[in-house]
């Protein structure tokens, strides 16, 4: 493992984990309620970057933002609301929830991610942003980007 | 039911076959890139390293070299010289590689540096002299071998307003192609007038990010890739690159890649999992493009990369975030 890029899951972890086996993920069958619920369960815990309360404290995110679609694998839409409009942390919450549910989530899924309507000064280009895979795979391997997510989804004791 | 009765061919009656699983990486696979002859295909990374597959026996992939001292970050794409001797890759680490194996062993003997982040791209002139990398940093850079492992920055092009995906070139005539996050794509060529490297021409239609672009073998096609859930196909009419064809309707995420085939099949893949063949359709007045075949679930993950072997049209190979690269045999 090179330094500065250890993560505290083992699970599906970004860098190192191997992801789940074809013969594995095949034909799992996963409720929507049930996913939608897992999902909440992630990004709900997940702290602000800047205020010691979590993402579901400040309402940042809410159960009526998740949307579950079933195809032949599950299509999870986000919707979230930033504190402010001009919040320039909105691309690292972005960021948090992808990050945690990619690393996560137990079943094969797509994600989708999107400020709320009307909630954001420069909502299109945050929301083309943190949708774009290779851009946030990029962010991941920078050092202080990465700690700054690990710090936030990092599950308490 | 199959057009039987007109001839045509149809979805059903072409073969699309998975013919061999090969899982190697650890992680998100990015691209994988055919050696000019099609005996050998390089593959890389999320896990920093290169490997290259040949065939052993019939159907029958086999991994002999892994390159790993290369990259401190991933590997976002490789690429063969025209020659085959050798193979670049752009990393997310901000630098391109280039390796050869002089020693007997792939080796890296350059190293490519002046790109401000991610390098997202890498390709060859078809003289094998110039090579062109692209960036987050919204550049395009042309370089110069000047002498047997130096290489000198011909041109630093600004053209692009954002993030540039993938780099291109014409396969007989020098122009190099470049497509954005910016939703564009751009055609470049070496102004002797002007003395300079310069953007001739903005290819504008898709409506967000293209991802990928290529150019078929005749050179008279280039086909492009969006976020925006279509291809594009643009033809040179009077001089001027126009998008001749829009394939839509088929691909329900991003799609990732595009390749064509030695006989002129366009093969697309993305983020619905899904890998298709589309064939061009003479019939008509209009050029479109019919789907001859497809596989819905061609990986459990993103489609990344798809390649079609450079000589044998039956034969494609793709690469996916669930970590398997896979070969294909089509007829």
């Amino acid at each position: 493992m090179i330094e500065g890029l250890e993560c505290t899951f083992s699970n599906a972890n970004l860098l190192t984990g191997k992801p789940l086996r074809n013969e594995e993920v095949q034909h799992i069958t996963i409720n929507k309620d049930e996913l939608k619920d897992i999902v909440f369960d992630l990004i709900r815990t997940i702290r602000d970057p800047e205020k010691p309360q979590t993402l579901e404290d400040l309402n940042v995110v809410y159960e009526e933002g998740i949307e579950v679609k079933d195809g032949h694998v599950s299509c999870v839409r986000i919707e979230f609301n930033p504190t402010v409009p001009h919040c320039s942390l909105a691309t690292l919450i972005g960021l948090c929830i992808r990050v945690k549910l990619e690393r996560n989530v137990p079943y094969p899924f797509k994600l989708d991610i999107y400020i709320k309507k009307g909630a954001h000064t420069t909502e299109e280009e945050i929301n083309k942003q943190i949708n774009d895979k290779e851009r946030i795979s990029a962010a991941m391997e920078n050092p202080n980007l990465k700690e700054m997510v690990e710090h936030c989804i990092k599950e308490e004791d | 039911m199959p057009d039987r009765i007109t001839g045509e061919m149809s979805v059903e009656e072409n073969k699309l076959e998975a013919i061999q699983t090969l899982n190697k990486h650890t992680g998100r696979v990015w691209h994988v890139s055919w050696h000019p002859e099609g005996k050998t295909f390089a593959s890389c990374g999320e896990d920093r390293t290169i490997r290259l597959w040949s065939m052993e026996s019939k159907n029958h992939w086999v991994n002999k070299v892994v390159l790993t001292e290369g990259h401190k970050r991933t590997v976002r794409q490789v690429s063969w010289s025209p020659c085959g001797n050798y193979l670049a890759s752009a990393s997310f680490d901000g630098t391109t590689c280039i390796w050869d194996k002089k020693a007997g062993q792939f080796e890296c003997n350059a190293t490519l540096e002046g790109h401000e982040n991610e390098v997202k791209s890498v390709a060859w002139a078809p003289n094998g002299k110039l090579l062109a990398t692209c960036s987050r940093d919204k550049s395009v850079w042309v370089w110069e071998l000047v002498d047997d492992e130096e290489y000198d920055c011909a041109a630093v092009l600004n053209a692009h307003s954002q993030d540039v995906k993938k780099v291109t070139w014409h396969p007989n005539s020098e122009i190099l192609a470049s497509c954005s996050y910016d939703n564009t794509i751009k055609l470049f060529q070496d102004d002797p007038r002007e003395g300079d490297w310069a953007c001739q021409t903005t290819l504008e239609g898709h409506l967000s990010t293209v991802w990928s672009i290529e150019f078929d073998k005749a050179g008279e096609r280039l086909a492009s890739c969006s976020d925006d859930l279509t291809v594009k196909v643009w033809k040179q009419q009077d001089h001027v690159w126009k998008c001749a064809s829009t394939i839509e309707g088929f691909h329900n995420r991003t799609i990732y890649d595009i390749s064509w085939s030695p006989t002129g099949c366009l093969a697309s893949a993305g983020g619905d999992d899904g890998l298709r063949i589309f064939k061009e359709d003479t019939d008509n007045d209009e050029t479109t493009y019919k789907l001859i075949a497809e596989n819905k679930q061609a990986h459990t993950q993103d489609i990344n990369s798809v390649a079609w072997n450079p000589v044998d049209p039956t034969l494609l190979v793709t690469c996916s975030d669930d970590g398997d690269i896979k070969v294909w045999h089509f007829e």
